[in-house]
């Protein structure tokens, strides 16, 4: 099929494009910029006047709660939620039922989402057996089974040295590891970030220092292991600045904020509002501008949703016996145009930190609109106004404190390997 | 904030009691003042007035509890109201899905009100944001979070004995990192006003941002008590040795343990509360727990009255409007 996207606002971060430029694609691949190449006759034109051509955003971090929770989302639920969204590429940690330990799980996660065929779904393999911190998963096995990265989804492994073993393995083998630090001990059954909100409402906290002390431990191991390490949705702005001083040093280390955390502060929780109830919880003021300050420059190259569905059950109960995690997908590119709107970014960076950043970090030729790309593609409306309701969502997981939130930007059209998956009525 | 209080109906009045903070001073003192006409009651030969007639109250006790649920029924009962106690030995199952088939299946037998205590803090304000619109709930304990009645029979205690809170300076001893009731004692304190409010513990009994809620800490007894009206003990529950909070009881109460000598640097005329039970020799000897002080039982007395003014006003609100209605 040969397309030409006509006429839109094409801004592609990874080659530095920021222009009016039409857009031609056949046989999945994006074969010219600009004037059509001789002979091309296009089967289809999509208008995108007035609109913004960028490549197809990536999520590190989304969850699509099948195999093994299925009252909360599927594969074909959530892959069409992220089609909707222009989200093309999505990593889907390792925490399913059965956990991602096995090439069968991650095997049968990737045909499911091929057979859908609305999202490229990278399966995250667990660095150790029922992501119990113990014992090494079958790391060749995962990566045979197209797992190009490993990590422990918010099971963080305690033992230092099993966490030293697992980072030298997956260092052997070449992967790249997806870190989420956090010390159980000082976490504990803490629900919400420790301070005067937690002291008010009387719930268990977990202390800015169960993230910066863990984030401490797996630089000093990163570094000593030599592995390519990523740190996924950091919530404290005393762990960024750790990862911009590594990186300084010259550490190849990366790290991702989740949408949400630069938007609400541990203040929203208010009066045991479960849709807040997200890890890691949601913290001060302060940090949530020091992870902005750190999107803004770069240290932290890319944002994610975090994405993690959830059953309307889940959240009904007293806030510590909810489950925490917020329905994020569809908020993602809204949100991050959001700070584009309050100056904290300029919108090339913004569409940078869903693209190109995430990208490199996977280390994928996909998150830009060079000749001969794959045509992964999200063609968005900046102007479009909408307000967030459950209606409004594709997304099983209704779970989101940004339900009455009025937001501007959502995909029109978005395709996947030069198909179109979704096309806004 | 725009968000309605929800302890309160659209005429500003108590439809609920979950915790003693966000309401006003007003509302604090009108609860002292109706409880200080129930508090007669008890003396009579009839204990009973007909104000909740034909209203049913529920107690749904999630964790275990003698002296409050005693109170509660007994409160209810003088009211005149039919009352029925439903204890639900706290399980891993027992989650939030259950716990509203519960409430709407007690609904649908029409009750008025329900007094919940449950281990998890915010379990009130999830209830009552899902009960029907004539129903109302009363905190008797939720987690950590708060336990209102208890912190208003304490502040009954003080205004009986100490008049006027503004001149006066009250220390909380022990456990605040997992009392309920001292938050709730924290707030109503501040909102009536109090002279001085402490904090007196050690470092890993005293939760973060304490001094955010008008309390000034002191990690050393003898100065934290220096010239104070009110001494507020808090129980120690044993599991806190486990959690590597404490290092042992006797630690703890040659350190903490309220002890005539120690007793000795408040006013002379200081009284000393417990919300009970007491674990004698581990938070207060008892030497003074029985002593001239101790207010102790005067507080279990003072429970009745403060639970029937928090149960008329909740319920008898929803009476004078009908009344009002017909009249």
């Amino acid at each position: 099929m040969k397309i030409t996207i006509h006429g839109g606002r094409l801004i592609d971060p990874a080659n530095n494009i920021d222009d009016t430029l039409d857009l031609h694609i056949a046989e999945g691949r994006i074969v010219a910029l600009g004037v059509a190449p001789e002979g091309f006759v296009a089967e289809q034109t999509i208008n995108a006047s007035g609109q913004i051509v960028c490549p197809g955003l990536i999520d590190l971090q989304a969850r699509l709660r099948e195999p093994g929770q299925k009252q909360k989302g599927t594969i074909a639920s959530e892959s069409r939620a992220a089609a909707s969204a222009g989200v093309t590429t999505l990593c889907c940690p390792p925490d399913t039922r059965p956990v991602i330990d096995t090439p069968a799980v991650a095997e049968q996660i990737r045909h499911r989402a091929e057979a859908i065929g609305m999202a490229r779904v990278l399966p995250v393999g667990a660095l150790t057996q029922n992501l119990e911190g113990q014992q090494l998963a079958s790391m060749q096995a995962l990566q045979s089974a197209g797992c190009i990265v490993m990590g422990n989804a918010r099971h963080p492994i305690a033992n230092t040295l099993v966490q030293r073993r697992a980072l030298e393995y997956a260092a052997t083998l070449g992967l790249t590891v997806f870190l989420n630090s956090e010390d159980p001990w000082l976490a504990s059954d803490g629900c919400i970030h420790e301070g005067a909100l937690s002291t008010r409402l009387g719930l268990a906290g977990i202390p800015e220092c169960a993230e910066v002390i863990a984030v401490g431990r797996d630089l000093m191991l990163v570094e000593q292991t030599g592995v390519r390490a990523h740190f996924g949705q950091l919530s404290t702005a005393r762990a960024v600045e750790m990862i911009a001083e590594a990186r300084s040093r010259g550490l190849a280390v990366t790290a991702d904020v989740s949408a949400h955390q630069l938007f609400l502060t541990e203040m929203d929780v208010a009066e045991f509002d479960s849709s807040c109830h997200v890890r890691p919880p949601l913290r001060s003021q302060r940090d949530r501008d020091g992870l902005r300050a750190a999107v803004a420059d770069g240290a932290v190259s890319a944002i994610c949703s975090d994405h993690q569905p959830h059953d309307r059950d889940a959240k009904l109960a007293p806030f510590a016996a909810t489950e925490p995690g917020i329905s994020a997908l569809e908020t993602l590119l809204p949100l991050t145009l959001r700070l584009v709107e309050e100056r904290v970014l300029d919108l090339s960076s913004a569409i940078a930190r869903l693209t190109s950043g995430p990208a490199a970090i996977l280390g994928l030729e996909v998150g830009q609109l060079g000749i001969g790309a794959i045509a992964d593609i999200c063609i968005f409306d900046p102007k479009h106004h909408w307000r967030v309701e459950e209606q409004s969502l594709l997304s099983h997981g209704k779970n989101t404190p940004f339900l009455g939130w009025e937001l501007s930007g959502r995909a029109t059209t978005t395709l996947l390997a030069g198909r179109i998956v979704h096309q806004a009525k | 904030m725009s968000k309605p209080n929800i302890q309160l109906d659209s005429n500003g009045r108590l439809r609920h009691f979950l915790t003693t903070e966000g309401l006003s001073r007003q509302h604090l003192t009108e609860i002292l003042d109706v409880a200080e006409s129930f508090a007669t009651v008890g003396g009579k030969s009839v204990k009973k007035v007909p104000l909740l007639r034909g209203k049913t109250i529920v107690n749904l006790f999630f964790e275990t509890s003698t002296r409050t649920r005693t109170t509660f029924e007994l409160a209810a009962t003088r009211l005149s109201a039919d009352v029925q106690s439903i204890n639900i030995a706290t399980s891993a199952t027992s989650k939030g899905e259950s716990l509203l088939d519960m409430l709407h299946n007690l609904e649908a037998m029409h009750c008025d009100m329900f007094v919940v205590r449950h281990a998890d803090s915010g379990a009130a304000h999830f209830i009552a944001q899902h009960v029907a619109p004539h129903v109302s709930v009363i905190n008797a304990g939720d987690g950590r979070h708060a336990h209102p009645t208890q912190g208003m029979l304490d502040m009954f205690t003080i205004r009986r004995h100490k008049g006027d809170f503004a001149n006066i300076k009250v220390a909380i001893v022990g456990d605040v990192l997992h009392s309920r009731v001292a938050r709730s004692e924290i707030h109503a304190l501040n909102t009536l006003g109090v002279g001085e409010l402490r904090i007196i513990g050690p470092k890993t009994l005293i939760p973060p941002s304490v001094n955010q809620f008008g309390a000034q800490v002191f990690h050393d007894m003898e100065r934290g008590l220096d010239g104070v009206d009110v001494v507020i003990m808090l129980r120690l529950q044993k599991e806190r040795m486990k959690g590597a909070l404490l290092p042992s009881e006797s630690e703890y109460f040659t350190r903490y343990g309220l002890t005539e000598e120690k007793l000795a640097v408040a006013k002379p005329d200081a009284i000393v509360m417990h919300p009970g039970p007491i674990n004698r020799g581990v938070e207060i000897a008892s030497s003074v727990a029985d002593g001239p002080q101790s207010v102790i039982l005067e507080q279990v007395s003072n429970g009745l009255a403060v639970r029937m003014a928090v149960m008329s006003m909740v319920l008898g609100r929803q009476g004078e409007k009908s009344n009002g209605k017909e009249g």
